[in-house]
């Protein structure tokens, strides 16, 4: 046998899901039996016969992928209970093996492959998919790159009707239809809280994501980004939220300005006062990047 | 072997694995450690607090990537994005040299992010030698190649997993990272002796040595990294130290990590081996 055809028959067997009792399938997914699978390629030893010997390696690759994907969404395990975020999990990790270098990466194809399979969410998909992005974009965020941010003199007599800013490349822009920020910061205050009882420190997790799982929808705007290499979630005006997208999809300052007061009830005397709270305020935190930038 | 070409002609001595539990330490009490290795894949990446700790760490202490997932076994070709990152950390860290496994762990595209075992076949050792040339090529920096422990061994293998490691690395011209816990592990798999293997090292290639702790289970034994050093593993560590003489030596413990101090003492117990061979060689 070639080593191609040896790799892809074994990693097959490695990457097969796991019974509920987590041990390796008696059958593989064409139907064959696995201890012949096995037998074929592996050879046993006086204490594992060949099956066991994969079923190592079987349960080994599950445990892995499964302890890397509920690191990365702690706030989907809360949304769906743990349940029913070990079957999202495993299907997805079926439907979706990583193709990255990186455990990193594992859950980039989540939010694609939830909205394809909303039966996973069992009727609360908006809420899972809000906070699928929302986990996601703090991935990026804490690890994208950063440049060099605009200081005030850069922009002296710049025209607006010209002026195209960038945003910093770490910062994600989200529109949410639940404050999943709120129940996200909760999970991750609680798992850090150092109480000596794992069991009241579970049942207040409990308590507290139920209650505010039970929120009712309301639009968030949220802008993931990072202070001194820590990533944090600012909440933005609506019109704030459009401003910021409409640069960062390349507009002109002018134009960004135009889209984000679009059908805003705040009166058009004030807008400016509020344009230029939000730009001191953005400035200041070093979101604003030159258009002739480039990271990496 | 104290410094050769695959260890960048360097004389380094025992470091531990550079891991994000110690980092507040590190900075704040800047402990005395001759060197640290990192895994590679954790700072491939394009900004943000890894990148930041690390460039403080590389302000003040020698830094040496080891990588998880190049893959060198794996039939088809090195993954081009990976290869230009990994470059990229080569130039930040200026690492002397770069160590990945003797495994496979990917094919068509997919990866398992495990270090999965080679058939030791002549056709693995071929394609696995032309791989490793071809990474160092593009590196431009030594790479060596490290042994891992298994617990399958399959029926078309043409020779033992000693046999195969020398074929790769005499083929491909590069260096050895020994692993003395994953002789340790894979002899007690494999019911093989673990001297012999030990014994068959071409003593010359060996830039880094690797120790750790395991798991022991009924039937098997596993890799974990999550326990100090037994005593078998260090007699097996004498032993290659008397053949290779003073080689850098690093401690590998990636979970249920125990605080700084207490790693960087089980690493410091090599100092004792790594005495004794210099004295040999000094009379």
């Amino acid at each position: 046998m070639k080593l191609r055809a040896l790799q892809r028959r074994m990693a097959r067997a490695v990457m097969a899901p796991l019974t509920r009792k987590e041990r390796m399938r008696r059958l593989a997914v064409d139907g064959r039996p696995m201890a012949q699978l096995a037998a074929q390629i592996i050879k046993p030893n006086d204490r594992l016969t060949s099956f066991e010997r994969l079923e190592i390696y079987n349960r080994q690759y599950w445990f892995r992928v499964l302890d890397g994907f509920s690191e990365d969404f702690p706030g989907l395990r809360a949304v769906l209970g743990d349940r029913r975020f070990e079957a999202v999990a495993r299907a997805y990790l079926t439907a979706c093996p990583s193709r990255s270098f990186t455990m990193r990466n594992l859950g980039s194809r989540l939010e694609p492959w939830l909205r394809k399979h909303p039966e996973h969410a069992l009727g609360r998909l908006e809420l899972a998919l809000d906070m699928v992005r929302l986990e996601w974009a703090e991935i990026e965020a804490f690890d994208g790159s950063a440049e060099s941010s605009l200081r005030p003199e850069d922009l002296a007599g710049a025209d607006p009707s010209k002026l195209r800013l960038r945003l910093q490349p770490y910062i994600h822009l989200l529109d949410l239809r639940y404050p999943v920020d709120d129940l996200l910061l909760a999970i991750k205050h609680d798992a850090g809280t150092d109480v000596a009882s794992n069991a009241f420190n579970e049942r207040q997790r409990r308590k507290k994501v139920s209650a505010v799982a039970r929120l009712k929808p309301a639009a968030v705007y949220l802008a993931v980004h990072r202070v001194d290499f820590f990533v944090y979630f600012r909440r933005l005006e609506r019109e704030e939220f459009a401003i910021l997208r409409a640069l960062q999809k390349g507009r002109t300052l002018d134009r960004s300005i135009e889209i984000g007061f679009r059908s805003s009830p705040i009166p058009v005397s004030e807008r400016a006062e509020h344009a230029a709270a939000w730009f001191q305020n953005w400035s200041s935190l070093g979101w604003f990047v030159s258009a002739e930038g480039s990271s990496r | 072997m104290p410094a050769n070409r695959f260890n960048g002609f360097t004389n380094y001595g025992v470091g531990i694995g550079l891991r994000a539990p110690h980092y507040e330490h590190i900075l704040a009490r800047k402990p005395v450690c001759d060197w640290f290795e990192i895994i590679s894949e954790n700072y491939m990446i394009d900004g943000g607090r890894p990148l930041h700790i690390l460039d403080q760490i590389l302000e003040q202490y020698r830094v040496v990537q080891h990588g998880v997932s190049m893959y060198f076994g794996s039939a088809e070709k090195a993954n081009r994005e990976h290869l230009l990152r990994l470059k990229a950390l080569v130039r930040r860290t200026k690492t002397p040299w770069v160590s990945d496994h003797l495994c496979w762990g990917s094919v068509d595209g997919r990866y398992t992010h495990d270090l999965l075992p080679m058939p030791y076949t002549f056709e693995a050792a071929r394609l696995t030698a032309q791989k490793i040339r071809e990474v160092r090529d593009f590196l431009e920096v030594p790479v060596v190649v490290e042994n891992v422990s298994s617990y399958a061994e399959f029926h078309i293998s043409e020779m033992t997993e000693w046999e195969f490691l020398n074929e790769v690395v005499e083929r491909a011209d590069c260096g050895i990272l020994l692993d003395v816990n994953n002789i340790y592990v894979s002899s007690q798999n494999h019911n093989f002796d673990p001297f012999t293997y030990v014994n068959s090292v071409p003593a010359e290639r060996v830039a880094q040595m690797h120790i750790a702790g395991h798991s022991k289970y009924r039937k098997y034994i596993l890799d974990t990294h999550d326990h100090p050093v037994i005593d078998p593993v260090w007699k097996l560590y004498d032993r290659a130290i008397q053949r290779i003489g003073h080689t850098a030596t690093l401690l590998e413990w990636d979970d249920r990590i125990p605080s700084f101090d207490e790693v960087h003492k089980e690493a410091r117990k090599a100092n004792k081996f790594l005495a004794s061979a210099s004295l040999a060689a000094a009379v």
